[in-house]
């Protein structure tokens, strides 16, 4: 049996966001492979959020390419990237306030999963599932806004889900957590992982990142000061010096 | 019928009525730029000043002495409301934006229809002793009363200005605009200064409506065209500029009063909602936007 | 669920059937004068709700969108003298058209832009007509209508009928938007605009939708005014007695359910008529901003929030709708 290459999911090519004049991004390359474990990390205001942005649609980029699954991404809205494959978690939660737990995950079956054929019982069993694999079964008629910390990152991660994504990118879902709830979160990562999704995870709880990731890269001031394992990462003087300033 | 001394006249009168609006704009410079109020009912305000300085002009007042007189009275009722404002809405956070924006359209609504009750629907007029003159420079006759609104916008919107950049309590306001929790963690209440800013922007509006009835007649529902005006100059300016307003006033002055000569005055108040979207179109920071 | 919907339906026939009954049985013309006006503000403050209520965008120009829609009927009846129908569906389409125009320009805005839009909308509009000599500019235009259209008695009763199906047509629209993905996308919009386009919901193509809808059910409902009337002047057929009613109804009935807008047209529209007849039509606009005010502060969900409280309050109630 051949070894099959690893194909690559996400292309992002020489991509640059500006603001004003302030370089939030410059030439940024990244390719991640279908089925990985990448890491992103790098210290406040390097420009993650930014690039996640870009690539989810979010915010356009100023020059490059974002190519997903070979097709170039970098001109369709949001919403279509989604049903392209692309979902995100955000850093500060953004539940739907008005709607229940449960209704939070109908709306991107709906949307994404369902489109064109729309049987509310089917979205509603498969939201469901989604939120048992979650631990949030329990929470299923819950008002999202009385949700706990941990449990709105759990649904966050619930409602990416649902969008039956190729890739889902978390962005420092773990933040603020305590150390068994980052295991809680760490685990369904993983558990998505081996579902076969591709995963991008921006964190900061640096355990967390070496632990998860196969491939991690840092991201400094817009660029990309480093790439590689998550071992040689760590010893890297650059990285150790964009973090700890010395 | 075009000619170059008609354009010329249109653009001396778009300066002098474009410092006008700017007046009347920069109160909402700084409720909605710096504060981020929905004030849909601005111009209801001014035109309620204008009212008290018609009502105090009934007395024999001087417009302008009115307009100074109300301000402290409109500062007063500037902080009730924002106060008001602040407990139902901004402090619930949540589905504020529609709330927000019905309640200063019901404000606004009350006053119009309060006025048309308590003054009738028809125009009212001040009388002063510049009034009704007109100053002759050459080939031009331009109204002494334009000049007087024009002098006292201008002292108004430097005078604002320069309290914003230069006062404590001034730079105050422009801080708890970009960064209210850094404010509060300096020791600083943030919501006293809000309420005292939008004070200062109502008893603005106060002289700026003793200008708009100097400049004119003026009748209750005059208030809706000047959304348009003032949410175009504030725009165009760029939110939380003070001195931009000055600019963009004269820009929109000079615009209407050259659409005013070519095609008509019902046409007017389509220039400033075209402006408006053409800024938000190409560069919605406006000129000199944070 | 399907127990509801024709539970609906049958409410809908029986209020058509009582329109009809009313037509055939009831003598006093006044009556008719007065349900005329209900229900067209029943359809205004259900328009309204579709963009404000679901989608969380003011409208403050729907006198622009009613107006156009009287004015496109005076139009069609001069050019062509086309039948009513004719003239509620040009007006539904122009009206549309004027909804999606709006949208493009300031959706992608912040929603005070919006709103500042529908406002210019409404003054342009207004002065547009008011220079237009051919409609009859300022001083408006008389139509001829004939006094009896069978089967009714009068055109009165005919046009009161009317006004009865384009009010169940609305309510029915905006319950079908509400319940189905539509109206779940709008308030995944309004809750968290950005959650909504990553969970992939079109949020401007939904925004234009609901502009579409709204603009067509209010153009719809302004054109039987030019017959209703047999007079149409721009200062009444724009007037802002008509934006503000469409906005203060919603807010008082209640915004998050299509009886909401129902609620508050029938007491706010039967308060105007009884303030209007016994004391004075100045004052009774001064009432429909005073209780907008009282009601957007003290109980913002509407009669249907207050409801919805003293619902779940009793004991062994069920989770709300």
């Amino acid at each position: 049996m051949s070894v099959a290459v690893p194909e690559t999911l996400l292309h992002v090519d020489g991509v640059s966001k500006n603001f004003g004049g302030f370089a939030a991004l410059s030439q940024v390359s990244i390719e991640v492979a279908r089925g990985e474990r990448f890491g992103l990390i790098g210290p406040n205001g390097s420009g993650k959020t930014t690039l996640i942005n870009c690539i989810s649609g979010a915010l356009r980029n100023d020059g490059g390419s974002i190519r997903f699954a070979g097709e170039e991404i970098s001109g369709l809205p949001a919403y279509q990237r989604t049903r392209r494959g692309i979902a995100r978690s955000f850093q500060i939660p953004r539940p739907f306030k008005s709607m229940s737990v449960v209704e939070n995950l109908i709306v991107p079956l709906e949307f994404v999963a369902h489109r064109g054929s729309l049987h509310k019982a089917d979205t509603h069993a498969e939201a469901m599932h989604i939120l048992e694999g979650m631990g949030l079964a329990d929470k299923a008629d819950t008002a999202s806004s009385q949700l706990s910390q941990v449990e709105l990152r759990k649904m966050e991660l619930a409602r990416a889900m649902a969008a039956r994504p190729k890739l889902l990118i978390s962005d420092e879902a773990m933040a603020g957590l305590s150390g068994n709830e980052v295991t809680e979160v760490l685990d369904i990562l993983f558990k998505l992982n081996d579902t076969g999704i591709t995963i991008i995870m921006i964190e900061h709880i640096m355990q967390a990142v070496m632990r998860f990731s196969q491939r991690v890269i840092c991201l400094d001031a817009g660029a990309i000061i480093c790439q590689g394992t998550p071992e040689s990462i760590v010893q890297d003087p650059n990285v150790q010096r964009a973090y700890l300033g010395v | 019928m075009f000619s170059f001394d008609l354009l010329f006249d249109a653009i001396v009168f778009g300066l002098l009525l474009g410092c006008f609006y700017a007046a009347v704009s920069i109160g909402l410079s700084v409720s909605f730029g710096l504060l981020d109020v929905p004030h849909i009912a601005h111009p209801a305000f001014v035109v309620l000043g204008s009212y008290g300085t018609y009502l105090l002009g009934t007395y024999g007042m001087d417009p302008i002495v009115s307009g100074i007189t109300l301000m402290p009275l409109f500062f007063l009722f500037g902080v009730l409301v924002y106060r008001f404002y602040y407990e139902t809405f901004e402090k619930r956070g949540g589905d504020a934006g529609v709330r927000g924006l019905a309640f200063f359209f019901g404000v606004a609504f009350i006053v119009e229809v309060s006025l048309i009750l308590g003054f009738g629907v028809d125009q009212r007029m001040v009388e002063a002793s510049y009034i009704g003159k007109s100053l002759t420079l050459g080939e031009m006759r331009i109204p002494i009363r334009m000049l007087v609104a024009f002098g006292m916008a201008l002292i108004l919107t430097v005078s604002l200005t320069l309290y914003l950049s230069r006062t404590f309590t001034g730079r105050a306001i422009k801080a708890v605009a970009q960064d209210e929790p850094a404010l509060r963690l300096m020791g600083a209440n943030p919501v006293r200064i809000k309420q005292w800013a939008f004070g200062i922007a109502t008893a603005v509006a106060a002289l700026a409506g003793a200008l708009l009835i100097i400049i004119g007649p003026v009748e209750p529902g005059m208030g809706r065209v000047y959304i348009g005006r003032t949410f175009c100059v504030v725009v165009l300016a760029g939110l939380g500029s003070m001195s931009g307003t000055l600019v963009a006033g004269l820009i929109l002055g000079v615009s209407e009063s050259i659409v005013l000569t070519l095609l008509g005055a019902s046409w007017a108040p389509a220039v400033s909602f075209g402006l408006l979207l053409i800024v938000l179109g190409l560069r919605p920071q406006g000129l000199f936007g944070r | 669920m399907t127990k509801r919907i024709s539970m609906f339906w049958v409410g809908a026939a029986a209020a058509l059937g009582l329109a009809l009954f009313a037509a055939f049985s009831i003598k006093n013309e006044y009556f008719f004068f007065a349900g005329y006006v209900v229900l067209q503000f029943v359809v205004l403050a259900t328009a309204w709700n579709i963009l404000g209520g679901y989608a969380g965008y003011v409208n403050f120009g729907t006198s622009a969108f009613f107006g156009v829609g009287a004015y496109i009927a005076v139009m069609l009846i001069k050019f062509m003298n086309a039948p009513l129908a004719l003239q509620i569906i040009a007006a539904a389409g122009v009206g549309a058209l004027m909804g999606v125009s709006c949208g493009l320009l300031t959706l992608r805005l912040r929603g005070i832009f919006f709103s500042i839009a529908t406002v210019a909308v409404a003054i342009i509009l207004e002065t547009v007509i008011n220079n237009w000599r051919f409609v009859g500019g300022a001083t408006g235009v008389q139509i001829l209508r004939p006094p009896v259209m069978e089967p009714f008695d009068s055109y009165t009763k005919m046009i009161f009928v009317v006004a009865a199906l384009l009010a169940i047509i609305a309510v029915a629209t905006a319950r079908y938007i509400q319940t189905s993905w539509i109206g779940r996308g709008l308030r995944a919009i309004r809750d968290n605009e950005e959650a909504a386009e990553c969970a992939g919901v079109p949020t401007l193509k939904l925004k234009l939708l609901a502009c579409a809808v709204s603009g067509a059910l209010m153009g719809a409902i302004g054109a039987p005014l030019a017959m209703y009337q047999s007079f149409v002047e721009p200062a009444s057929a724009f007037n802002l007695n008509y934006s503000v009613s469409a906005l203060a109804m919603p807010i008082i009935g209640g915004t998050s359910h299509w009886i909401g807008p129902v609620i508050g047209a029938f007491l706010l529209g039967s308060v105007q008529q009884i303030v209007t007849v016994t004391i004075t039509s100045e004052l009774n606009v001064m009432v429909v901003g005073v209780l907008l005010v009282v009601f957007v502060v003290a109980a913002p969900d509407g009669i249907v929030g207050l409801f919805n409280k003293l619902w779940r309050k009793r004991p062994g109630a069920a989770k709300a709708p």
